[in-house]
Order: structure tokens, then C-alpha cells, then sequence
């Protein structure tokens, strides 16, 4: 059975679709990624099945139970990272996590192999008030006093945003842990680059699914021509490339641009278009697709 | 229990962690306790009159010495004619014209009866009415000196005295008057009510503005614990404030305390129960704590300037009576002074125990529903 099922819901907020007709499921101890711009509509998926909002239609359940009718149960049963930093700034780190463990009629003793790899980190800080930890060691702690009462599904809503790069790193190498001791993971997040991090994603815009897959099924299915190319005026290059008709689509990609070519489009028409454009320094290159382009290639 | 212990806690580190709050809850409100009882303070005195002696005669000279001896009037000027007193009013100089007329002495011997005009600023309702008061008093003081000076020769031709009724009075409660006595229990009261409805208004909602509400509704946390947790540190801040501003009253102003202070201090806890009621309520229904802090300043004007405290609410219209009904700040005013200075028992109060108990349940009851841990 799984640990999450989503079947046909609908939010409005006024005449604002958030949500259209979604569902999807997520197996017990899964590693499942939302990955979705800003406004997507991936929060509010998150207070339904958090039971913070009740949905406009359809129904879904988490861990075995309804979110409308039986939402006491589904409380006790999950934690929840909201994206907004929503621990108490002014106690300490320690206080933080003794009041969500009593809250919850627990205690950090019983469940702390659970959260012993973050707290570690925390430890040397736990007289600090939260209000006043980095970034990175805010999520951690929000992440430790979302684990506390050992639930049996997490949910992360855009865990790493405003995070530091190595931090980022460190997340989610916590998550996979958490993943290996089958706890079902819901995480969300607008950074592509995650995407390869999770089991299997959902690509959602604008409150609807795009596509469901594994990460490298999804890589595997953007089957067209892909060209990296840059040259010493990148804007130009641009421009450019945006009147080439064998460009189906062309995006700044780091210092490159890349090229989602039609049939055809070969290394060689590109490099005779370029130089019919006088460009000069151009280097021109396959490139490898990910997430990002099969995103851009479905919104 | 655990669950709410911790909660309390929680809020108690965090109220003792806030550097505005505490010295709000503490020293504010016993500075503002010495400061009010000392100015609030409805006696009238300094009453600027300018007498215009028309007569110069040795009553005229009479009346005049008479209210320079009243430590409540200042004379401040004796103008000539009566339009420089019309200029007086006019201009603010003086608050009551006194008009001794041409022929005044004489007109009492012959005619047995003379008038006096006074002309009041009624600018300042307060000021005018008692200060014509105290100046009728003196008028009347100095007729039945006049009289009983005259009263031999009267008598020859009267043929029996004048019946005359004297009234002798004291005042019960506070027999020298002393309006700090009337005042401090009243202004403790109203200190103590303010601040815990500004301090719950401002509460939940802050919980909502930070984010942290999010996290706590997610929780298994029931609806009527955290309420609860929020309630208790409060009434617990509230009855400190009594206790120490009671002390304070005692110490600073001898206020006297005739009745139980049981019975104050169980009316406190019922009144401070309505209060946080309604602060909660406001707290749930609002965004942010600007909207909070600004309908719970609009609820605390009306309750205090209609709870009796500096004007009596049995001289206000009817329907201004029975919006006394729900004023906590009414009730604990009343409380307050009644057994505080008159020594009431709880059979007294018993009235305003049923009243507030019953606006606890129903603002409490409204404050747990209101707080929704969905939408």
C-alpha cells in the first residue's frame, strides 16, 4: 500500500486554480522529488496533505489514512518541514527540540539515533538561540525537530532554498540516510540539479503534473538533438541562434548555450551558420540532457 | 499534562526572553499607577474669578474677603466695569465673573433682598459646575451670616424667626474625601485589564506572523491545551501585577483594604479569564499584530471610559448602562472599590462574579472555537 495516494485533487484559492487534478502515489520508504518553479502550487499540495488545508475536490491519504476525515492520526504519523522557517527564534536549539519531542509525548533520548548524524552538527550551538544560526543549521534543526517523533512519512517544502551550496550537499546526503531507515520521503524543491537526488519525481506547473518518472527514465525520454555551443559574443550568440531554423529551442546553460535542435541540425550546420553571422571563438559540442531540459521541454 | 506543562514553559522562556515585554508588564504599569492616581484627580481647585465690585460697600468688602479665603479661588483681577469682565471670560483669564450690582448692601437692608451675578465658562463642563459650586457655597455661607447679623433687627419686625433646616453630612467609605483613596483601586484595576488584553491580542497572531503556528498545527497539540498554555502564564503575570501593585497602593498611597483580598484577588482571575478570552479571540480572527494591537485599542478605549472610573456610570443614558454590562474593566472597577474601601464580602460582589463568569465561558468558548488549526 502506499504511503501517499493522490487522487483527482483540486484547490482553488478564490478563481486561482492551484491545484488541477492531481494524483500520483508514493510507495512506503520511497524518495519522491516535486520539482516545480515558484507558484506551482507544491506548498499548497503540501498543507493537504499535511491536513493544514482541506482540498476544494478529491481525496487523498497518508500513511494508510484519509487527510480530511482521520487527520489526528495522520498528525501523529508525519513530520513536516514548512519552507518558511517556522521553529521558535527565541528559544535555544535544545528547547526547540524538547518542546516539539513533548509535544508529540516523546522524548529526545528515545528517538535520537534517529536524528544523531544532524544533531552532531547542531550540538556545538545548541545554547543558541535558533533566530540566530545560519541558514544551513536552521534547516537542520527544522529537519531534527521534524524527525523527533519518528514518523513514519517527512515532508520537505523547499528544504534547501536560501541554503549554501555545501549544505545543500550535506541535506541531502541526510535524506538518503533517512531514506535507508524506510522513512517515506515527500521532498519539494525549484533546483533541477536536485532532481537526480530522488527516486522518482513529479514535474508540476502551474497546479498540474507534467511527468512522473524516474529521473534517468525521464533523461532517457528527452530524444532529441541536444548542442552545447558558445563563442565570444555570448549575447549576440543569442539572438543569433534564437533566427536559426534548425533551433527548436535555444536557453542560456552556464557559460554555454544550449541548442534543442530539429532533425537535421549537425555540428556543421550550426558551425556554417555561426560563421556566415561572423562569429569568432566558437566551440561547439554535444551536451548531455537533465531535468532542467526535459522541464523546459514540457512546460 | 506534560504537553501542557511544556507549553507553558515554552511561553514563560519566551515572555521572559522578550526585552519590550517584560519591563511593559512591570515597571510601566506601577509608574503609571503612581502617575495617574497623583493627576487623575477630579477636585477642583485654582478657580481663576475676577469679582467686578459695583457696589464698594462693607458687604460687597465682605464676600470678597470671604472667597480670597477659600484656598479654591485665585482672584485674578477686580476689574471696573463689567464689560472689561465680559473681556476676561472672553479671553480665558478667568473662569467665573462674580457682578456685586450698584446698590447691593443696600437693597439687602431695605428690601431684604439683593442678587449677585455670576457668569461661568462652561468650556470646562468639570471646572464650571464644581467651581460654581464651591462659589454658591460661599454665597450661601455668607447670606446666613448676613441674616443671623440682621436677624435682631429683623426680628422687630418679624413675627417669628425664619424656620431654617441644617444639614450636617459625612462621608461613609472615605470620610476626608480623599480621592486617591477612590482612585487607586480603580486605575490598579484598569492598568491590570489593559495590559493582559494587549498582551494576549498580540499573541496567537505572533505565532501566525513568525510561522511558527504552521509547525504547532501539524502537531498532535489539541486545541483547547494550547489555548490553555497560552492563558495560564498570563493569568499568572496578572495576578503579579495585582499583588504588586496593591503593595504599591498601600505603601505609596495608604489606600485602605476593609475587605478580602480573596475576594479580590478570585475576581481578578474570573475578570482576567474574560479579558484573555476576548484578547485570544481577537488574536485568532486577525493577520497581523498591527490589526490586533489596533482592535484591541478601540475595545480598551470604550471599556475604560465607560467603565465608571472617572465618571459614574449611573449618570450616563440608559443604553450607555447596559453597554456596562459586558465592560470587564466596569465590573473589576466596581469590585475593586467596593471591597477594597467599603469592605464588601463575596455576597455583595455576588452579582459581578455571575457576570464576568458567565462572559468567561462564553469569550473562552469563542476563543478555542476561533483557533483553527486548518483552513
Amino acid at each position: 500500500m502506499p504511503d501517499i495516494a493522490i487522487q483527482n485533487i483540486n484547490h482553488n484559492y478564490g478563481s486561482v486554480h492551484a491545484l488541477q487534478n492531481l494524483s500520483f502515489e508514493v510507495g512506503k520508504g520511497e524518495l519522491f522529488g516535486l520539482i516545480g518553479p515558484d507558484g506551482a502550487g507544491k506548498s499548497t499540495l503540501f498543507r493537504i496533505l499535511t491536513t493544514l488545508l482541506v482540498p476544494t475536490s478529491g481525496s487523498a491519504s497518508v500513511a494508510g489514512f484519509d487527510v480530511v476525515k482521520d487527520y489526528r492520526q495522520i498528525r501523529r504519523r508525519v513530520g513536516y518541514m514548512p519552507g518558511k522557517f517556522s521553529l521558535y527564534q527565541d528559544l535555544s536549539v535544545e528547547e526547540n527540540l524538547q518542546f516539539f519531542a513533548t509535544i508529540f509525548g516523546t522524548t529526545i533520548q528515545e528517538n535520537y539515533h534517529l536524528i544523531e548524524d544532524i544533531y552532531v552538527q547542531l550540538a556545538p550551538f545548541k545554547n543558541r538561540r535558533a533566530g540566530n544560526l545560519s541558514g544551513g543549521m536552521k534547516q537542520k534543526l527544522a529537519l531534527c525537530c521534524a524527525l523527533i517523533h519518528e514518523p513514519e512519512v517527512l515532508f520537505l517544502d523547499e528544504p534547501t532554498t536560501g541554503v549554501d551550496a555545501v549544505s545543500r550537499r550535506e541535506f541531502w546526503e541526510m535524506l538518503q540516510r533517512l531514506k535507508a531507515q524506510g522513512i517515506t520521503i515527500l521532498v519539494s524543491t525549484p533546483y533541477m540539479d536536485e532532481a537526480s537526488l530522488c527516486e522518482r519525481v513529479a514535474l508540476i506547473q502551474e497546479g498540474k503534473i507534467l511527468s512522473i518518472n524516474s529521473p534517468a527514465a525521464m533523461v532517457k525520454s528527452f530524444d532529441k538533438p541536444l548542442w552545447a555551443v558558445k563563442s565570444d559574443r555570448i549575447y549576440q550568440l543569442l539572438l543569433d541562434l534564437r533566427t536559426f531554423d534548425l533551433a527548436e529551442r535555444v536557453e542560456p546553460f552556464g557559460e554555454y548555450l544550449h541548442i534543442v535542435g530539429r532533425p537535421g541540425i549537425s555540428q556543421k550546420t550550426i558551425l556554417d551558420f555561426l560563421k556566415n553571422k561572423n562569429h569568432e571563438g566558437i566551440k561547439i559540442q554535444p551536451a548531455q540532457p537533465t531535468i532542467e531540459h526535459v522541464f523546459l521541454e514540457l512546460a | 499534562m506534560r504537553r501542557l506543562f511544556f507549553i507553558i514553559q515554552k511561553e514563560f522562556i519566551q515572555i521572559f526572553r522578550n526585552k519590550a515585554i517584560l519591563p511593559m508588564m512591570t515597571v510601566l504599569p506601577i509608574i503609571q499607577l503612581i502617575v495617574l492616581s497623583y493627576a487623575a484627580n477630579n477636585e477642583v481647585r485654582n478657580v481663576d474669578i475676577a469679582i467686578v465690585d459695583q457696589d464698594h460697600s462693607s458687604y460687597s468688602r465682605l464676600i470678597i474677603g470671604k472667597i480670597q479665603a477659600s484656598d479654591r479661588f485665585t482672584i485674578v483681577e477686580a476689574p471696573l466695569s463689567a464689560k472689561r469682565g465680559d473681556d476676561l471670560l472672553q479671553s480665558g483669564g478667568a473662569d467665573i465673573i462674580l457682578t456685586v450690582p450698584p446698590a447691593f448692601e443696600k437693597d439687602f437692608l431695605r428690601e431684604k433682598t439683593a442678587d449677585l451675578q455670576m457668569l461661568v465658562n462652561a468650556i470646562n463642563g468639570q471646572q464650571a459646575i464644581v467651581g460654581a459650586a464651591y462659589l454658591g457655597q460661599i454665597i450661601q455661607s455668607f447670606n446666613r451670616e448676613l441674616m443671623a447679623d440682621a436677624a435682631p433687627r429683623l426680628a422687630a419686625i418679624r413675627t417669628s424667626p425664619q424656620p431654617r433646616i441644617d444639614i450636617t453630612y459625612s462621608n461613609w467609605y472615605n470620610a476626608d474625601l480623599d480621592y486617591k483613596t477612590f482612585m487607586v483601586p480603580g486605575i490598579l484595576g484598569e492598568l491590570v485589564t489593559i495590559l493582559i488584553m494587549v498582551l494576549s491580542a498580540m499573541n496567537v497572531v505572533r505565532e501566525r506572523e513568525v510561522g511558527t503556528i504552521e509547525q504547532i498545527n501539524v502537531t498532535p497539540i489539541r486545541r483547547w491545551q494550547f489555548i490553555l498554555g497560552k492563558m495560564l502564564p498570563f493569568l499568572f503575570i496578572g495576578l503579579t501585577l495585582l499583588a504588586v501593585g496593591l503593595t504599591a497602593g498601600k505603601l505609596i498611597f495608604d489606600i485602605p483594604t476593609e475587605g478580602s483580598l480573596w475576594v479580590v484577588f478570585a475576581f481578578c482571575l474570573l475578570n482576567l479569564s474574560v479579558v484573555l478570552g476576548m484578547g485570544l479571540l481577537i488574536s485568532n480572527l486577525v493577520d497581523t499584530q498591527q490589526q490586533a494591537m489596533l482592535i484591541a485599542f478601540f475595545f480598551i478605549i470604550v471599556f475604560v471610559l465607560m467603565s465608571g472610573l472617572f465618571t459614574p456610570i449611573e449618570s450616563m443614558p440608559e443604553w450607555a448602562q447596559y453597554l456596562a454590562v459586558p465592560n470587564p474593566i466596569a465590573h473589576f472597577v466596581s469590585v475593586m472599590r467596593q471591597v477594597l474601601l467599603k469592605g464588601s464580602g463575596f455576597a455583595d460582589v455576588q452579582y459581578q462574579f455571575v457576570v464576568t463568569g458567565f462572559m468567561s465561558l462564553v469569550f473562552n468558548a469563542l476563543a478555542v472555537w476561533s483557533y483553527r488549526k486548518r483552513d
